[in-house]
């Protein structure tokens, strides 16, 4: 089984994620740019950390033969801050850069007026910079917030099939699979949506626009439910082929439109390797190559 | 401008220039351009090492920074009559740049005409311990504006993080009694730890042994 988890959040992980994902097939991802769980209040705080996710993480999940890309935006929750809709104005700087594989998280959270503002222009930059949108929607109030982020991306001229709309279940996909934009699952241990659950909504509504990821965070989360999805699959009779449809080769898909993706074979024994170093930093902590003795 | 695009971009071919051709037009024409098409350089025009033999391009350019040389040169144009804009904007490229990116603002200091106002650009690439920064911070640029201590420290941070010397322009110029006796002193140290000192070490200390006399053993020139 070959994965691509399209929605992981790995500055949040340990390594002992990274060893875990790469033995179960795991071999690329893409991290959103997201909430921290601790408000940010400021500009800088963004910059720093955009310039961490295209940094120091795509060097370390090389360190364990994962491709590392992103997604780069100002977040639905921290969008109704005013300190931080500085963000705006330096987007476009990220929006340029390889590996930045889709304008997101957008979308909405408490369904606030400065939320509407923020997701409309980032709307505006996808489309301006030539990018797939991913969209988050809201935990409460999610139905409302799937149907007003659909007419508000209908009404952005942007194609549908460039925008992929996360964290739906079973009340919220059919408006999305009318939509024809690409409907994202997020499968969580105990709540919101769970492996069994997704797969009965594949038997339901085939595989074509699917998208699987474990949205793994700080929070409670399983960065393999991905896999877990894949098993369960084959259990209910699903082939291989189709696993790696929904699980491999829809994400390609789907973000492989930025023209962006970074998938060639991470090379272990090269100088991506394990000796390698990130400005002089290496996660392989005291056993730093020496370069007088390399 | 293919004057231009022939002297800072030697390695790329033919496909390579026009597609950066059409970029640096759209620089010359509007230089605030420079903010988005600089980062996408190594999608949008060529990506790799000029020379195979050294793949992080610390002794030569890689083609995305000949690339990004010729971007800055047609921005340098565009605000001729506004060079404060100038000197904002690289500020602005290199703060917000991955490390290629930096690297190629480096790379490209000598091609514009900012005098002195690089140099803090170039010290924090010497605050780095990324060897791709150091090495592209000791270019012509540093040769010739960069102060002795600074310049002393660099080189050594050189031998210190792995750099080849050959990454460091006017090396033999520059080199003064004082860096001899800074070199003679780490080597001093390393073999206190039982490890061993870079060859490229007597690149330095070969030249003045007289600073070097007493505090290393080195080899006499004549042996």
């Amino acid at each position: 089984m070959r994965i691509f988890d399209p929605h992981i959040h790995m500055t949040s992980r340990t390594t002992d994620d990274y060893q875990r994902m790469y033995a179960a097939g795991v071999r690329a991802i893409t991290e959103p740019a997201f909430w921290l769980g601790q408000p940010r209040t400021n500009v800088g705080s963004f910059v720093d950390y955009f310039d961490g996710l295209l940094g120091w993480e795509r060097f370390r999940a090389a360190q364990f033969g994962i491709r590392h890309h992103c997604t780069i935006a100002l977040n639905p929750k921290e969008a109704n801050d005013p300190r931080c809709h500085g963000v705006l104005e330096v987007l476009p700087r990220y929006l340029a850069k390889d590996g930045v594989v889709a304008v997101g998280e957008v979308g909405f959270d408490s369904m606030t007026d400065d939320e509407e503002k923020v997701f409309l222009r980032q709307l505006e930059l996808a489309g301006e910079h030539d990018l797939p949108v991913l969209v988050h929607t809201p935990h409460r109030d999610k139905a409302a917030g799937t149907r007003r982020t659909l007419e508000l991306v209908a009404a952005s001229g942007l194609p549908p099939e460039r925008v992929l709309v996360d964290h739906l279940n079973e009340t919220t996909v059919g408006m999305v699979a009318d939509s024809g934009c690409w409907m994202g699952f997020s499968i969580y241990p105990d709540t919101k949506m769970d492996e069994h659950r997704m797969v009965r909504i594949l038997a339901d509504r085939g595989l074509e626009r699917m998208i699987v990821n474990s949205a793994a965070d700080w929070g409670h989360s399983d960065p393999l439910k991905t896999v877990k999805t894949g098993r369960a699959m084959l259990a209910e009779g699903f082939s291989a082929d189709d696993v790696d449809t929904v699980l491999w080769q829809n994400p390609v898909e789907f973000y492989g439109q930025s023209g962006r993706l970074l998938l060639d074979e991470v090379d272990l024994a090269g100088t991506g390797g394990r000796a390698a170093t990130f400005e002089g930093n290496s996660i392989l902590r005291g056993q730093r190559p020496d370069p007088a003795e390399a | 401008m293919s004057a231009t695009i022939e002297r800072t971009t030697p390695h790329l071919d033919e496909a390579a220039r026009a597609r950066l051709t059409a970029l640096v037009a759209e620089v010359e024409t509007d230089p605030g351009r420079i903010s988005v098409l600089f980062p996408a350089v190594g999608r949008t025009v060529a990506r790799g090492p000029s020379n195979p033999a050294d793949p992080d391009g610390l002794r030569s350019p890689r083609l995305e920074d000949e690339a990004r040389a010729a971007l800055l040169v047609a921005a340098a144009d565009g605000w001729s009559k506004e060079p404060g804009k100038l000197v904002e904007e690289i500020g602005q490229l290199y703060r917000f740049g991955d490390a290629d990116e930096k690297r190629a603002v480096l790379r490209a200091l000598p091609a514009l005409d900012i005098a002195d106002a690089g140099l803090p650009l170039v010290a924090d690439a010497l605050r780095t311990n990324d060897v791709r920064l150091v090495a592209a911070a000791l270019g012509p640029y540093a040769a010739r504006h960069l102060d002795a201590a600074a310049w002393r420290q660099g080189v050594l941070k050189c031998l210190f993080v792995g750099v080849p010397l050959d990454a460091v322009a006017d090396l033999d110029a520059r080199t003064d009694e004082e860096l001899a006796r800074m070199v003679a002193d780490y080597g001093n140290e390393r073999v206190a730890a039982g490890r061993s000192v870079p060859t490229d070490a007597w690149r330095i200390l070969g030249r003045h042994p007289e600073a070097v006399a007493g505090r290393f053993p080195v080899p006499s020139q004549e042996d």
